[in-house]
């Protein structure tokens, strides 16, 4: 008889953390720790919690939820070694705990993010694509890129390199939704915690002075821990800290890793506009200023990311709307200086001298971009810059995202470089898993630093190079740069190259 | 004369002719079991049988072994350390035993924990570097080495994570847990049998405590030209990787060596594999290449009562 008593209540405990799992965002971890046996049972049964006196113990605690840490939390929820980790998010944005409705008839938020391929099969992957394919996305299978001296033009397609499309352009928005949605409805241990935090203390200490020091197991155990301490009062244990929490990143500044970086004096203005009709092509043109480019975000709409100089920045942020939609037209098109003539050098010689068949797309002509007729959202302006962290990854702390690089907006690589990151960084957590490692162990974080380092060190050249390529107005380069143009317009493998690069499927650029 | 040339405790390279794996052969395909058994009174001094009664068992220590050891045991979890090597290449030889241990046993190899119920021992465990991570897997480990230092600093590290506190450690040797009738799914011996003064002896013992069916997983170094330039010229003189003396080469074995003695030991080699150290990766990864260092996952095949 007791026997069975025994039984059942074990069955109810353990149902206790699928209620918790479920309730996610509104059960805050403070009620948690009220109830004894939900915080007893919201974890691994083997119990990480034996030891706990009041403080909540988590695998990982990713420090900011935006679309990063978000989508590192759905990358980690449906991979089958990763699953059982019990993740805290920390994050006061309330869009975690009560997300924003997104109503199909507003128009676009002028802040968007063009997805390459492989990230859209990082979403497919963690199940989160079907949720952004319910929103307002857009497709994109061209690109043309020109130049305002009108010497040369670039245009890519999609059929180029074997691909039915180059990227989607999404709302931020969006995505941080989609995967906030991917999450929920995943039977997963995450915890929010709506606040910030304060201070971080890594574990430094070697094992035998922690060990001869303390007395107590639990102790012991908690020394070796990451301690953060969040800003409403409240203080978490985890095996390893994230840090996905920006450029600003606190996590970076309080492990004490150092940037490299410089500003560029730019500002990109960013915005929606409407035009006349559906477009389905990314179009960037290069000013004297900096480039403008005109991103499709679905229906009439497209979004603008236009780099200028800080003072012009601002006052194009204030001028009245007609005259800044002049302003774009002018930068798009009209203005600086004649459209590029279809094949100025003599396309049909160059390309044949460097490849007998002919790429389809070098035939495809100049095409004049879509006259916007309306600034449909606020404009915003911000500081263009570029960073990059030192180090990435210490004991028990990790940084992935903006957190421990940021570039300029330039091809809208940014978010990519990050969600590179959560595919490489929760790959390598499933591999330290499946081997029995802590996950927080400096030499399993170095192989997620060691792969990250690379690409995104060299994606963050190629952008660079092409800011300060374009940064230059003078005769004799500009003619250099359209010269390079046209000669990725008309030399296949190359243009290949830039596409496969581009859209995320290669490491490093230009090397097969 | 054949007693100096299979000498494992005068470790001198100029002992170290060619002609001792040939002879081990030879006696293997004569089956001559008294061959090994000759030079077995030289080989009496296991390192496996130690410290707790030291005057007893004083003498049939590897003395040098020990002491070498002892000085740098400290260092074990330093993963930036001198034993910075094996914590590097932890995970190569993990997967390993993830993949083969999981067939073996029927085991999900997607299961965070998919030894859960089996019952493991870490011969030679060091600091616990492999227990641990066998702990987490899910198997419920017993850690043996014959350095209190070494079980006591496993002891303090398993002590820091609640799953791995689970593990037994005990200053141990094979040979005792055999006299106390232990015995284990899977025993596992890495990077040990290079280090002890019996190998054959050694290889019974595992077998001993190995239930019938169950697997012995053995890794070590050949004792070939290469692994003499990469495993002792450049990883403890050039990279000084490894403290300078941890191997002699003499002490090493080849796979055949290895599969022979195993063989007389009831346990079958079903699977072998070798590491191979990408130098731009700064990772090792699994290879058929057994030319350096090399992993076998032998089965217990019946009782051991073939030797």
């Amino acid at each position: 008889m007791s026997r069975l008593i025994a039984t059942r209540r074990l069955v109810s405990n353990i149902f206790v953390p699928r209620l918790a799992t479920r309730a996610f965002c509104t059960d805050a971890p403070a009620k948690l720790n009220d109830v004894p046996s939900g915080s007893h049972f919201n974890k691994e049964p083997e119990g990480d919690e034996r030891f706990m006196n009041d403080v909540p113990q988590h695998d990982i605690a990713i420090v900011g939820g935006g679309m990063v840490g978000m989508a590192l939390a759905c990358s980690l929820a449906s991979m089958p070694l990763t699953k059982h980790l019990s993740i805290a998010i920390i994050d006061s944005n309330p869009a975690l705990s009560n997300g924003p409705l997104i109503k199909k008839d507003d128009p676009p938020d002028p802040r968007v993010s063009t997805v390459t391929p492989a990230t859209i099969s990082l979403f497919k992957d963690i199940g989160a694509w079907e949720h952004v394919e319910q929103h307002r996305h857009a497709y994109f299978d061209k690109m043309q890129v020109w130049d305002y001296t009108g010497f040369g033009y670039t245009k890519y397609n999609a059929r180029d390199a074997d691909k039915d499309v180059l990227g989607c352009v999404v709302e931020n928005k969006v995505l941080h939704k989609s995967l906030l949605s991917c999450l929920q409805n995943k039977d997963f241990n995450s915890t929010i915690y709506p606040t910030r935090l304060s201070s971080l203390s890594l574990p430094t200490r070697s094992v035998s002075s922690a060990g001869g020091s303390v007395s107590s197991t639990s102790s012991k155990n908690l020394a070796n821990l990451a301690k953060l301490d969040l800003s409403d009062g409240t203080n978490l244990y985890a095996k390893l800290v994230v840090g996905a929490d920006g450029s600003k990143s606190r996590v970076r500044e309080l492990a004490g890793i150092k940037t490299t970086g410089w500003n560029y004096s730019q500002s990109a203005v960013i915005c929606t506009v409407e035009h006349p009709t559906e477009n389905f092509c990314a179009w960037q043109r290069f000013l004297p200023a900096g480039p403008i480019a005109l991103l499709p975000i679905g229906d009439n709409f497209s979004n603008i990311v236009w780099t200028m100089s800080p003072k012009d920045a601002s006052n194009h942020k204030i001028m009245n709307e007609v005259d800044f939609v002049k302003a774009v037209n002018h930068a798009l098109d009209s203005g600086y200086g004649p459209r590029p003539e279809s094949r100025v050098f003599g396309g049909d010689v160059l390309s044949s001298f460097f490849r007998p068949d002919v790429t389809s797309s070098v035939h495809e002509r100049f095409e004049p971009p879509p006259k916007v007729v309306r600034l449909v959202s606020d404009r915003m302006a911000f500081p263009l810059s570029l960073m990059h962290a030192n180090q990435y990854a210490s004991k028990r702390m990790v940084l992935i995202g903006d957190a421990a690089h940021t570039v300029h907006p330039l091809a809208g690589q940014g978010v990519n470089m990050g969600y590179g990151d959560v595919s490489s960084l929760s790959n390598v957590i499933a591999d330290g898993v499946a081997v029995g490692s802590d996950i927080g162990e400096v030499t399993l974080l170095k192989k997620y630093e060691a792969e990250r380092k690379t690409a995104n060190i060299a994606m963050m050249a190629v952008l660079d190079g092409f800011q300060k390529a374009y940064s230059v107005d003078f005769g004799p380069i500009n003619i250099l740069r359209a010269a390079a143009f046209n000669g990725a317009n008309v030399f296949a493998p190359l243009k290949r190259n830039i596409i496969s690069y581009a859209s995320g499927e290669r490491r490093l650029p230009f090397l097969s | 004369m054949f007693r100096r040339m299979f000498s494992r405790s005068l470790y001198r390279l100029q002992n170290l002719s060619g002609s001792r794996g040939l002879s081990l052969h030879n006696q293997s395909i004569s089956s001559d079991y008294a061959g090994l058994a000759a030079f077995q009174p030289l080989l009496h001094n296991r390192p496996y049988a130690t410290t707790p009664p030291p005057a007893a068992f004083a003498s049939s220590l590897n003395q040098t072994e020990l002491a070498k050891f002892a000085a740098i045991a400290d260092s074990w979890w330093d993963a930036e350390g001198p034993f910075k090597p094996l914590h590097v290449m932890n995970p190569t030889r993990l997967a390993f035993l993830r993949s083969t241990l999981c067939r073996h046993f029927g085991k999900d190899p997607f299961s965070p924990r998919p030894f859960e119920g089996l019952k493991f021992v870490d011969v030679g465990c060091g600091g616990g570097i492999l227990s641990e991570p066998l702990a987490r897997m899910g198997a419920s480990v017993t850690g043996i080495d014959a350095l209190e230092k070494n079980i006591k600093i496993a002891r303090l590290h398993a002590d820091l994570d609640p799953v791995a506190s689970s593990i037994e450690y005990r200053c141990t040797t094979a040979e005792s847990l055999v006299e106390e009738q232990m015995a284990f799914d899977a025993v596992i011996a890495l990077e040990v049998i290079e280090h002890v003064a019996d190998p054959a002896e050694f290889c019974k013992s595992l077998s001993s405590l190995t239930v019938s069916n169950g697997a012995t997983v053995i890794s070590t170094i050949n004792r070939s030209m290469r692994a003499y330039a990469t495993a002792i010229v450049a990883a403890e003189y050039i990279l000084h990787w490894l403290p300078k003396g941890t191997h002699q080469w003499s002490s090493f074995l080849t796979p055949e060596e290895l599969v022979l003695i195993l063989q007389r030991a009831s346990i079958s080699v079903k699977e072998m594999a070798g590491f191979v150290y990408d130098p731009l990766t700064g990772q090792w990864s699994l290879t058929d290449d057994i030319g350096v260092n090399f992993i076998a996952f032998g089965i217990k095949t019946a009782n051991n009562s073939s030797v």
